[in-house]
């Protein structure tokens, strides 16, 4: 287990007969009391196709799951899952690209396992990710992103807090941000979109109204409750 | 309630249906809209799940649990284009 930030945790799972998954696929854990009440949430995975099964949890406060997975739950437990699923917002090296990868918060999740799996596959798709997070302790994989990746270009924006000397954004993502930093549209890039329900629809909109193609900005909202 | 993708129900559905249903293409009864079930909306904060069409908000996929069994009503898919899984070719 690696404590990402104080409210995010990454969980390795050791499932025998696993199958096999695909950038952007996620799982089901599925917790149930002793009294039967069970409780399940999807969770993206947060490795590349043939690393071990990772998922990136954060806590919300007063989520039924996530409390257990971030705080409680130890190295050698047995969780209940289901996975991996979800064949729709998945990347594969013959997806090609340029690819625009756009996170909120802890939506960097599966957008980390698509960045692993260009990278281990050996593609040279050029690729921006931009991530917007509201403090800099919630830049999941900060260490990772920052570590040099060829053709990868990774644009920050903080929306409350930052730190000194911060050279990155400082704003929300709007048009003007994306137009700014953004694939242009005749590129024809391929965009995947994950984070909070607001966030996802603002910039899938704003993406579509720049000339994306809608089939091309796939989206995943997690919603602002429940659920990742 | 918050919206989702229905990308979110993927465990469901595969659970119920035996394959990936979020690449599975949904035509819209009410208003005759093609996506994925993938892309369509998904509300699950509520008793049951509800897929919804992202073009006119009609309901495409209802699924309650009643008794311990998993009740799905489609009626508001008109038709649905699923990928061919990939079929060996047969014989020697």
């Amino acid at each position: 287990m690696t404590q990402e930030t104080p409210a995010v945790r990454t969980i390795g799972l050791d499932v025998p007969s696993w199958p096999g998954h695909r950038a952007g696929q996620h799982l089901d854990v599925r917790l149930t009391a002793e009294d039967g009440y069970s409780a399940e949430r999807s969770y993206s995975i947060a490795s590349a196709a043939g690393e071990p099964v990772a998922i990136t949890v954060e806590r919300l406060d007063d989520g039924e799951v996530s409390p257990y997975l971030t705080e409680d739950v130890s190295v050698g437990d047995q969780l209940e899952i289901r996975g991996p699923v979800g064949g729709y917002f998945v990347w594969e090296t013959a997806d090609g690209g340029p690819l625009l990868l756009v996170a909120g918060g802890s939506g960097i999740v599966p957008l980390r396992a698509i960045l692993r799996q260009r990278e281990h596959s050996g593609s040279d798709v050029p690729v921006k990710l931009l991530f917007s997070a509201r403090t800099p302790s919630e830049l999941i994989y900060r260490d990772e992103l920052d570590g040099r990746h060829d053709g990868v270009e990774i644009i920050y924006t903080l929306t409350r807090e930052r730190p000194t000397g911060w050279t990155g954004y400082a704003r929300r993502v709007d048009r003007a941000l994306l137009a700014e930093t953004a694939w242009p549209a005749g590129k024809n890039p391929l965009a995947y979109v994950c984070g909070p329900t607001n966030f996802v629809e603002t910039v899938a909109g704003e993406l579509v109204a720049l000339g994306y193609e809608p089939g091309r900005v796939k989206t995943e909202r997690f919603g602002g409750t429940g659920g990742r | 309630m918050d919206e989702l993708d229905g990308n979110g129900a993927a465990g469901l559905l595969q659970e119920i249906f035996g394959s990936d249903m979020t690449v599975a293409v949904a035509t819209c009864a009410s208003c005759g809209a093609v996506a994925p079930i993938g892309a369509s909306g998904l509300y699950a904060g509520g008793p049951g799940m509800v897929i919804r069409c992202r073009s006119c908000g009609g309901v495409l996929v209802v699924i309650t649990q009643v008794r311990g069994r998993h009740c799905v009503d489609l009626m508001g898919i008109r038709a649905l284009d699923m990928p061919l899984q990939h079929v060996a070719p047969s014989g020697a």
